[in-house]
C-alpha cells in the first residue's frame, strides 16, 4: 500500500506527518519512507538513517559523432524541446535542456547520435530506526527533479506499507512523486494560504483520481473557512495537530514528533486505520 | 531597474508574507509572482486583473485508433511509460506524457499526432501597491519554468516602459527548473530561512544554487527566537559563506492575523515584525545600490 504525503503549500508539515507515520507503524509493518521532495529532501535530518547504498541517477543525453554527422538537421527537427541545434557544420547540443526522450539517437539517418549518460542527482537507501529509507537529490543547478522521482519510487515495495514525501505544489514533481499511490494525505494549515493552495491540491489529486484526505496542522490560529470547505466538499479531516510552541521547537531541532511527544503516536496509528477505511 | 527574487529553498518559511510587505514599503516597482503552481500573493495585495493571457505551451500525444495498426513500436520506445494498451487499443496518459513527439516522428503508420496543451494563465493586474504580474499554472502541468520566465518578461517590459525602479519577484520552493527560471540573471535574491534544522539544509542548498547562478544573495530569518542556538548556527553559516544575515523577524501571530486580514503584516501592525521588515527593504535598497 502506497500513501503519499503532499501539500500545496510548502512547509505545512509534510515532513513531520510522513516521518511521524513511517515511525508509529514500524512495529506493526514493514515500512518504507521514500522521500521524493528531490529538491530539499528534509526527511534524512529526522530519520538519520544508516546509508548503505548510493547511486547516481543520470539521464541519457546526445552525443553527436560529428564525423558521421551530415548536418541535415534531422535531429534538431524532432527535437521537442530545443535541446539540439544545427548550424551549417556544426551541432550544439543542450544538456540542459534535454529530456532524455531518445528521439534524436533513434531517428538519426546516420546513426551519428549515441547516447550518454549525464548525472543529475543521487538516490540514497539505508534503515533508519526500523524503517527502510530512500531518498534522491537533485543536483544543484539541475532543473530536472521527475527522473530523480521515479528512480526513487523504483525502490518500492508494494507489499509493505510505502509512505511518499512530496515537494510543495502541483506541478510535475509533485504529480511524479504522488502518481499510483492508493492514497494521498494532503498536509495544509487554516489560513488563506494555506486554503487557496489546499484547493489547488485538491484538484491535482482528484485529476489522478487518488482517494485522499486531510490533516489539518497548527490548528488554533487563522480562520475556520478550510474546516467550511472541507465540510462542503465531503473531504475527510482525518486529523488535526495543534499549534504549538512545543512541536515547533521539536521540529526545529530535527526531532520527529512521535519521538519528542510519544502520546502522538496513537493519534497516527488511528490516522492509518482511517486511511484504510477511505480506501 | 533592479530585480529583486525572494527564495527559500523550503516552503512555508515566509516568502509571500514578506513580499507582500515588501509591495507596501517599497516605491516605484513591480511585482512578478514566480510562484505559478501555487500563486499566494494576490491574497496580500487584492488585484484588480486588468489584462489576461492564455498560456499555450508543451504539447500531448494523441493515437488515432482508426489508423492504429496497434505495432506497439510506439508503447517500447517511450521514455515516460505514457502509452498504455487497453484491451483493444494503445492509449497515451495525457499527464504522463512529456511532449517530446518521438511517438509521433516514429509511428509508421502516422496515427499518432500532437496537439498543442493550455497550461495555464497569466494575469496583469493593478493593486494599490502597484502593478503585478502573476500566472496560473493549470493542475498537473508542465512546463512551470516557462511560465515564470514569461512572468518576468513580462513584468520587466511594464518596468522599462513605466520608468519603474524595481521588481520585487516571489519565488517558488526548492531549487529545480522553475526556481532557476525565476533566479538566473536578477540582481540580487533575498534568502528567507528559518531557524529550523530542515530550514538550514535547504538554505544551504538554495544558496548553492545562487552562487552556481551568479546572483548574489542575502538572507533573512524568520521567526528566528523560536531557536536562537539554531539561529546563531545561520549566522555563523552565513559568515562563512560571505552572505550578510540583514533580518531577523521574531515569530509573532500578528503575522497570521494579517494574512487572515488578507493584507500585508506591515500595514496591520506597526510591531516588532514591521519594524524588522522595514530595516530588511532599507538593506535591500542599499545593497541594490552598491
Amino acid at each position: 500500500m502506497i500513501v503519499s504525503v503532499a501539500s500545496g503549500k510548502g512547509g505545512t508539515g509534510k515532513t513531520l506527518v510522513a516521518t511521524s507515520l513511517a515511525l508509529s507503524l514500524k512495529d506493526k509493518h514493514d515500512v518504507q519512507l521514500l522521500d521524493c521532495d528531490v529538491e530539499e529532501p528534509d526527511d534524512h535530518i529526522f530519520m538519520k538513517p544508516s546509508i548503505t547504498s548510493s547511486e547516481v541517477v543520470s539521464i541519457p543525453v546526445p552525443q553527436v559523432d560529428e564525423a558521421r554527422c551530415t548536418y541535415c538537421g534531422k535531429c534538431a527537427e524532432v527535437c521537442a524541446y530545443n535541446a539540439i541545434a544545427v548550424i551549417t557544420d556544426k551541432v550544439l547540443v543542450f544538456p540542459e535542456l534535454c529530456h532524455g526522450c531518445g528521439a534524436c539517437s533513434y531517428l538519426c539517418p546516420e546513426n551519428a547520435i549515441k547516447e550518454v549518460g549525464k548525472e543529475i542527482g543521487i538516490v540514497e537507501s539505508g534503515n533508519a530506526d526500523g524503517v527502510k529509507f530512500v531518498h534522491g537529490k537533485l543536483s544543484i543547478g539541475q532543473p530536472m527533479a521527475p527522473p530523480i522521482i521515479r528512480k526513487v519510487k523504483e525502490k518500492a515495495n508494494k507489499q509493505g506499507v510505502v509512505i511518499i514525501d512530496s515537494s510543495p505544489g502541483t506541478s510535475c514533481p509533485v504529480v511524479e512523486a504522488i502518481r499510483g499511490s492508493d492514497f494521498c494525505l494532503l498536509v495544509t494549515e487554516p489560513t488563506p494560504f494555506g486554503l487557496n493552495d489546499l484547493k489547488l491540491a485538491v484538484e491535482t489529486v482528484r485529476k489522478l483520481d487518488i482517494p485522499f484526505g486531510i490533516i489539518l496542522n497548527r490548528t488554533g490560529v487563522g480562520d475556520n473557512k478550510t474546516e467550511e470547505y472541507c465540510r462542503k466538499e465531503n473531504i475527510p479531516i482525518l486529523m488535526k495537530i495543534p499549534l504549538d510552541t512545543k512541536i515547533a521547537r521539536l521540529y526545529s531541532q530535527g526531532i520527529p514528533l512521535v519521538k519528542g511527544i510519544p502520546e502522538f503516536r496513537n493519534d497516527f496509528l488511528g490516522l492509518f486505520d482511517k486511511i484504510g477505511d477511505n480506501t | 531597474m533592479k530585480e529583486l527574487v525572494v527564495l527559500s529553498g523550503k516552503g512555508g518559511t515566509g516568502k509571500t508574507s514578506i513580499v507582500g510587505s515588501l509591495a507596501a514599503i517599497a516605491q516605484n516597482k513591480i511585482m512578478a509572482d514566480c510562484d505559478v503552481d501555487a500563486a499566494d500573493l494576490h491574497l496580500l495585495l487584492d488585484p484588480t486583473v486588468k489584462e489576461e493571457y492564455e498560456f499555450w505551451s508543451g504539447r500531448v500525444a494523441v493515437i488515432d485508433e482508426e489508423k492504429c495498426i496497434q505495432c506497439g513500436l510506439c508503447q517500447d520506445l517511450c521514455r515516460f511509460d505514457a502509452i498504455s494498451d487497453t484491451i483493444d487499443y494503445f492509449k497515451i496518459d495525457p499527464i504522463a506524457c512529456e511532449g517530446c513527439s518521438f511517438c509521433s516522428h516514429l509511428c509508421p503508420v502516422e496515427a499518432i499526432s500532437m496537439e498543442d496543451n493550455l497550461s495555464g494563465y497569466w494575469f496583469v493586474s493593478d493593486t494599490r501597491y502597484g502593478p503585478l504580474v502573476n500566472a496560473r499554472l493549470g493542475i498537473a502541468q508542465e512546463n512551470s519554468g516557462k511560465l515564470v520566465a514569461l512572468v518576468r518578461q513580462q513584468a520587466r517590459k511594464i518596468a522599462e516602459n513605466n520608468k519603474l525602479d524595481y521588481i520585487i519577484s516571489d519565488g517558488p520552493p526548492g531549487i529545480g527548473c522553475p526556481v532557476i527560471s525565476s533566479l538566473s540573471g536578477a540582481s540580487l535574491a533575498l534568502l528567507i530561512t528559518e531557524p529550523t534544522l530542515s530550514g538550514i539544509h535547504d538554505l544551504e542548498r538554495v544558496l548553492q544554487v545562487c552562487n552556481h547562478f551568479g546572483v548574489p544573495s542575502l538572507t533573512c530569518i524568520n521567526k528566528y527566537d523560536l531557536n536562537e542556538d539554531n539561529t546563531k548556527n545561520i549566522e555563523d553559516y552565513c559568515l562563512k559563506q560571505g552572505v550578510a544575515v540583514v533580518a531577523k523577524i521574531p515569530f509573532d501571530n500578528v503575522v497570521t492575523e494579517s494574512i487572515v486580514q488578507g493584507v500585508p503584516v506591515v500595514e496591520y501592525s506597526e510591531g516588532r515584525v514591521a519594524v524588522e521588515i522595514r530595516g530588511l527593504w532599507q538593506c535591500i535598497t542599499e545593497t541594490l545600490a552598491s
